[in-house]
Order: structure tokens, then C-alpha cells, then sequence
């Protein structure tokens, strides 16, 4: 739930630049490429990285409940 | 565009088709119940599902036309691949386990799972056809489109071709087959995608004057002329043509018409400069009354060499005044593009005073920077201006996409093919890595057909295609055949969910007919007979429509009807049954109305001038689902009391 808070966060501030500020976009933050790309790309490679964290913790809370049946 | 089949992209292509229907063939024959028909037992192996999931979502529409809109308008279209990623984390986060928990076949048995209630099957299962039914007509558009080039077909043999195939598919197999051939479509769609986008990264920027058919762009002038007879008379004066009067329509625009020696008439747009008038080579088609079809003045030939529009996209400028860039590296590739010009095309239609229409294409050049930031395309150019109405648009697509995702019926049904929770999230995140991965691509090939010089003027759906025919002509049929078989997977996936609704949530549990295991497949396969019939028929209808538009629809639609009840049944345990229905009724009926009266579709479908609809703007996302939410909620709190009381 805490993740999907986190992405929420990331993709409305997404959304919201490009609404309200779409100016802002435009900028060249890093090497020449502007916040658009940047941000876009970043949120496809956050939504990766929540998914990977999100699989680790339930495989360690399912394994967890494994042993205590073994147990 | 004349498109003029080849033997080797036939061939390809039809290797392709066949090998997939094969395999649905062979496994089909396995699955003779039910429960194997409609879940494929729950056997599929968690990876196997996670890429079927890219196979299943990576549509006709992801690829044609998100790479389509972005070769036309730049960013505008990552906007959509951004969306629809997003959405895979609500289904991951917050549906995909409960489901796999609660549900069996549909997604009907997941929301009545603890209720028992005819009524919640009913709203379910008709909400799940009028989802799968939107979703189905982009697919069969993006069909036909594809079809056209490849084979030399027109567009609605390609969708009648589709439609049957498919139908095939369905009626022969099953869950089994349609998620092995998702699977070797989604990893052969990446993997393609990946060679295309190399290949596009080694050729790197070329400064050209026009498309790949060596046609270079004319530029007349400039005029200095204060007055149209003086103008006239420049023109007269310094080049070979002679201007024609503008009447009717023609006087309201920026075009200015010319005639040369032979009396062919070119249609030309003006650019104001310090020294006076420049005229830009303009692309023109023209229909006339009795049914003939002109190309830039000339009637349309039917082979190639024979007058036709000529391709287009090309550089103008590169950043330094090069010529030529050589391989770029992926994050040079942006910068490079950054700096240059880029001409891109946009059309008006022109009513010809005798009754004839004229379509005009004119060049738009375009600074770099102007095309890797959002708000170009005329859609979501609303977000630069101070119109909050226009922004609400913006808002309310990028919500519908976001929470659409996880309530689509063909992607729910995929849930119930593993066996177990712990698989569902395994091949969530798989089919996240390969849809994700896949999405960067897309930017790529966008903007690398917005370079190619290959693309087709008159529709934006083509150009992933087309720029891979620019490269290899045997890409050209891969890419084509496999974008085919994935048209072909996600509809046999929709068909399927459409069937189990009817058979299974309709006549099996509203209805109350009795069936076996058998009926009720006989069953399943003569609805999707029909289901896919009448997705023939829409397909033919919207096809003027980019089909990623069409998509954004489909998810408004299913995250207004599904989502709200899905939430709330798994997160809160005041909702009734009566909640459920209300929501996914009012979700369903009020997207659809929007829909129906909106802007969009009184231009592009009715025919009727946009203006003339009745509400503001063409997402129905913003207001319907926060309107589904509401419904469950106050009608479970009406409905709770008398419960308790009773």
C-alpha cells in the first residue's frame, strides 16, 4: 500500500506538471535531454523497481508462513 | 499511398499466421472442458503468463498507434505508453491477489463471490461486453490498417480478415492456445521492437528535402508583393506557374493554388518572412463529385510509379548545419533531436465550391525541442492554454488510464490461469519488465518514423511499419506479421472474455439455465460468433479514428464500470450488493453517454460539427469514476440499514 502511495505520488506529479506547467517540461536538467523524457522514462523504471521490491517482500513474508507450517 | 505487396513480405507474413494458428490448433485439442476452455485449467507457468500479459496488452493499439502519434506529434504519445504502464501497478498493488483469491471465470465471480446475487452477475457481465466490445474496435481498426500495405488490401478485407480468423481461433481452442500464442507474440514483439530500434540508433539523422521516394519539397519566392495582383504577377514573372483565384472555401485559408504549363493544379502554404512570402509545396487529394480521386492535381494511379502522395518526414536542419549524424547513442539520439528541425505534416479539408472536397497536407517545420515536450498534438495542445476545461481533458485521460488497466476483462481473466497468488504476482512483474521495456521503445520508434521519410500522410497508424519497410523489406513483413498476430491474440482474448460473460455470468447464473460442461462451451462458442461479428462491423465504421484515441475510450469505460466495485468489494466491508449493481451500471451508462455525445465522436463518427455536442469535453474518465465510487457508497449505506433491520 505504502508503494502504490509512493507511485501515485510520482505519476500525479507527473500528470500535474504536464497539466499546470507544461513550460517546465521543456527544461534540459542532465545531459541535454529534456524533464519530459527524463521523467517518463524514470516512472517507467520506478514502476519496475516498486514491482521488484513489492515481489521481495511478499516472498519473504510466504516463506515465513512456510516454515511456521513446517514448524 | 499505393501500396504494393512483395512476395517475400507475403510469404513472411503468412509463415508467421500460420505457424500461430498451429499452435492454437495443436493445444487447443487439449482442452476440452470448461474450466479449460475458459482458464486454461490454471496450469500456465508464472512466466510464460507474465509475458502473455505483454502479449495481451501490448496491442495493435500500443504499438500502431502510440508509435503512430508520436511520429506525427512527438511526445504527445509517450504520454499514453506512460499511463498504461501506471496502470499495471494498481492492478499488481491492489487487484491482482484478491482476485485470484475470490475469483473462477470472470470477473463477475469475483465481485459476487461473497453475495450470491443474480443481479451482480448480470451488471457484471454486461459491463464486461461493452468493455471487450470498445477495446475489440481499435484492435480490428489497427487490423485493417495493417493489412492495407502488406497485402494490398483495403481496410475492411483486412478487418472481415481478422474478424474470421479469429473466430476460428476462438471457436477451435481455448484459454490454453490464446495465452502459448501471447506469449510468442509478446516476446517476438519486443525482441523485433529492440532489433528496430538498434537499427535506428546505427542510421542515425540524415538532413533530407523530402521522403523516401526521392521527391523533393519545392519552395517558391519569397514575394514581395503588397497586393494579390501584384502577387499574381510575381508569381507569373519568376516561376513556371500561374495562380488560380481563390473561391469559395479556399479564400478563408492559407493555401494559395498554382497551375503549371500542363494545367496542373498544386496547392502550396504560405510562411511569412522578413522578405516577403514563402510558398511551401502543399500535398493535396481531392474527391469530386462524380467519385474520381485526385493526387496533387493529377488522378490517383493504382501502381506504383503512377501519381500518388508522396511519403513523408524528414530533418530540415541538424544541429550545427551537418548534413548527416552517423550512429547516435540512445540518450544522443534525443539530444540531437533537440537541436534540429523537423517538418512534420498536418491536413485541412476544404469544401470545393462544385460540391468536391479537398484534403490538404502542407508541411509544418518544427523545432526539436518543440516536438520532445508535451502538447503538441491538437488533443492535448489544451494544456497550454489557460482553458481549465481543456486541462480537466488531459487530467481525466491520464486517470481513465491509470485506473483502466486493472479493470480490463481480458487482462482480469489472465489472473485465473496460474495456480496460485504468489504466481499472479510473479507474472504481474514479469509483464511489467516487458511491457515497461517495451514502452522506451516506442519513443524510439516514433521519433524514428518521424525521421524516415516513409510515413503515409493520410493515416498516423501505419508508421512503425512503414519505418521499418524504410530499413529492410523483410523487417517490413516480420514486424507487419507479427503486429497481425497480436491483433489477432488480443481479440481472441476479449472474444473469450465476452463469451464467458454471456455463457457463464448471463445465461448460466442470470438466467438460471442448467448446462453441462459441454453445452456451455457450445455455448461460449457461438457467442463469441456473434461477439465477433459485430466487432467486424465497428471496425469498418471507426476506421478515420488513431486507435490509441479509441483505446484511451475503452479504458475510460472499463475503469468507470469495474473499478469502483472491484475497490471497494475488496477494501470495505460495508458494500452491499445493491452498492455493487448501482456502481457498475451508473459507472458503465455514464461513460458511455459521454462518449456517445462527445465531441469527438460528433466530428469523426456522426459526422457533425464538434461544437455541436453536449458536454465539454471528449474524457468521460474525471467525472465517471469518482461517480461510480460515490454510487456504491451511498446506495451500500442506504441499503445496509434495511439489511440489518431485516
Amino acid at each position: 500500500m505504502i508503494l502504490f502511495c509512493v507511485y501515485l505520488l510520482l505519476y500525479g506529479g507527473f500528470v500535474f506538471l504536464n497539466a499546470f506547467a507544461p513550460s517546465t517540461m521543456e527544461t534540459l536538467p542532465f545531459a541535454g535531454v529534456n524533464l519530459a523524457i527524463l521523467y517518463g522514462f524514470g516512472l517507467i523504471i520506478a514502476a519496475l523497481i516498486l514491482a521488484l521490491i513489492y515481489g521481495h517482500i511478499c516472498r519473504s513474508t510466504d516463506d515465513a508462513n512456510s516454515e511456521e507450517v513446517q514448524s | 499511398m499505393i501500396y504494393e505487396p512483395s512476395v517475400v513480405a507475403i510469404v513472411i507474413f503468412f509463415l508467421f499466421v500460420g505457424l500461430t494458428l498451429g499452435i492454437s490448433f495443436y493445444l487447443g485439442n487439449k482442452a476440452k472442458s470448461s474450466a479449460g476452455y475458459f482458464a486454461a485449467h490454471g496450469q500456465i507457468p508464472w512466466f510464460v503468463n507474465g509475458v502473455a500479459f505483454a502479449g495481451d496488452y501490448l496491442s495493435a493499439a500500443s504499438f500502431l498507434g502510440i508509435c503512430g502519434m508520436i511520429a506525427f506529434y512527438g511526445y504527445d504519445g509517450f504520454l499514453y505508453s506512460i499511463g498504461y504502464l501506471a496502470g499495471w501497478i494498481v492492478a499488481l498493488f491492489v487487484i491482482a491477489e484478491p482476485m485470484k483469491r475470490l475469483g473462477k471465470f470472470t470477473f463477475a465471480d469475483a465481485l459476487d463471490a461473497n453475495f450470491q446475487s443474480r443481479g451482480i452477475k448480470m451488471a457484471a457481465g454486461i459491463s464486461t461486453l461493452a468493455v471487450s466490445i470498445f477495446y475489440l474496435i481499435p484492435q480490428m481498426v489497427g487490423a485493417g490498417v495493417l493489412v492495407q500495405p502488406l497485402l494490398g488490401f483495403e481496410h475492411w478485407h483486412g478487418v472481415l480478415l481478422v474478424g474470421a480468423t479469429v473466430i476460428v481461433i476462438v471457436v477451435t481452442a481455448g484459454m490454453v492456445s490464446t495465452t502459448w500464442v501471447q506469449f510468442l507474440k509478446g516476446s517476438l514483439l519486443v525482441v523485433f521492437s529492440a532489433i528496430l530500434t538498434i537499427m535506428i540508433l546505427s542510421r542515425g539523422f540524415e538532413v533530407q528535402s523530402g521522403g523516401n521516394d526521392g521527391h523533393a519539397f519545392k519552395t517558391l519566392g519569397p514575394f514581395d508583393a503588397k497586393t494579390p495582383v501584384e502577387f499574381d504577377a510575381q508569381i507569373k514573372a519568376q516561376t513556371d506557374y500561374e495562380a488560380i483565384v481563390p473561391k469559395g472555401e479556399w479564400e478563408d485559408f492559407e493555401f494559395v493554388r498554382l497551375s503549371d504549363s500542363e494545367g496542373i493544379v498544386s496547392v502550396w502554404s504560405t510562411q511569412e518572412t522578413d522578405d516577403g512570402v514563402l510558398l511551401l509545396e502543399a500535398q493535396s487529394r481531392t474527391k469530386t463529385t462524380d467519385g474520381k480521386v485526385l493526387v496533387n492535381g493529377r488522378p490517383l494511379g493504382k501502381e506504383k510509379g503512377e501519381p500518388e502522395l508522396h511519403p513523408v518526414g524528414h530533418i530540415s536542419k541538424l544541429p550545427g548545419g551537418e548534413s548527416e549524424t552517423g550512429s547516435v547513442g540512445p540518450l544522443e539520439f534525443f539530444r540531437t533531436l533537440q537541436d534540429s528541425e523537423i517538418v512534420l505534416w498536418r491536413s485541412k479539408v476544404i469544401k470545393e465550391t462544385d460540391g468536391g472536397t479537398t484534403t490538404v497536407y502542407y508541411q509544418k517545420s518544427t523545432p526539436g525541442n518543440e516536438i520532445l515536450r508535451p502538447g503538441e498534438h491538437p488533443r492535448f495542445a489544451g494544456i497550454r492554454s489557460d482553458d481549465p476545461i481543456k486541462k480537466l481533458n488531459f487530467l481525466s485521460l491520464m486517470l481513465a488510464l491509470f485506473c483502466g488497466t486493472a479493470s480490463l476483462p481480458h487482462i482480469l481473466i489472465r489472473y485465473y490461469t496460474v495456480k496460485d497468488e504468489a504466481s499472479a504476482r510473479k507474472s504481474t512483474i514479469v509483464g511489467i519488465a516487458s511491457i515497461g521495456f517495451f514502452y522506451v521503445l516506442t519513443l524510439y520508434l516514433g521519433l524514428g518514423a518521424m525521421t524516415s521519410g516513409a510515413l503515409d500522410v493520410t493515416t498516423s497508424n501505419m508508421a512503425a511499419p512503414l519505418l521499418a519497410r524504410s530499413m529492410e523489406e523483410w523487417l517490413f513483413a516480420a514486424i507487419s506479421a507479427i503486429a497481425f498476430t497480436t491483433v489477432l491474440g488480443t481479440v481472441s482474448g476479449l472474444i473469450l472474455a465476452s463469451a464467458g460473460a454471456v455463457t457463464h455470468d448471463l445465461m448460466a447464473n442470470f438466467m438460471g439455465i442448467e448446462m453441462d460442461d459441454a453445452t456451455k462451451v457450445r455455448y461460449a462458442k457461438f457467442a463469441s460468433v456473434v461477439v465477433g461479428g459485430i466487432a467486424i462491423v465497428l471496425g469498418i465504421l471507426f476506421r478515420e479514428l488513431n486507435v490509441s484515441y479509441l483505446v484511451g475510450w475503452a479504458f475510460s469505460v472499463a475503469a468507470s464500470a469495474n473499478l469502483p466495485s472491484l475497490v471497494m468489494l475488496l477494501f470495505w466491508k460495508g458494500t452491499t450488493k445493491q452498492g455493487i449493481i448501482a456502481a457498475v451500471v451508473v459507472g458503465m451508462t455514464s461513460s458511455l453517454a459521454w462518449i456517445l455525445l462527445s465531441g469527438d465522436t460528433f466530428d469523426k463518427v456522426y459526422g457533425l460539427p464538434a461544437e455541436s455536442s453536449f458536454v465539454p469535453f471528449s474524457q468521460p474518465g474525471i467525472v465517471t469514476i469518482p461517480l461510480g465510487f460515490l454510487t456504491l457508497i451511498v446506495v451500500s449505506l442506504m441499503t445496509k440499514s434495511n439489511e440489518s433491520a431485516s
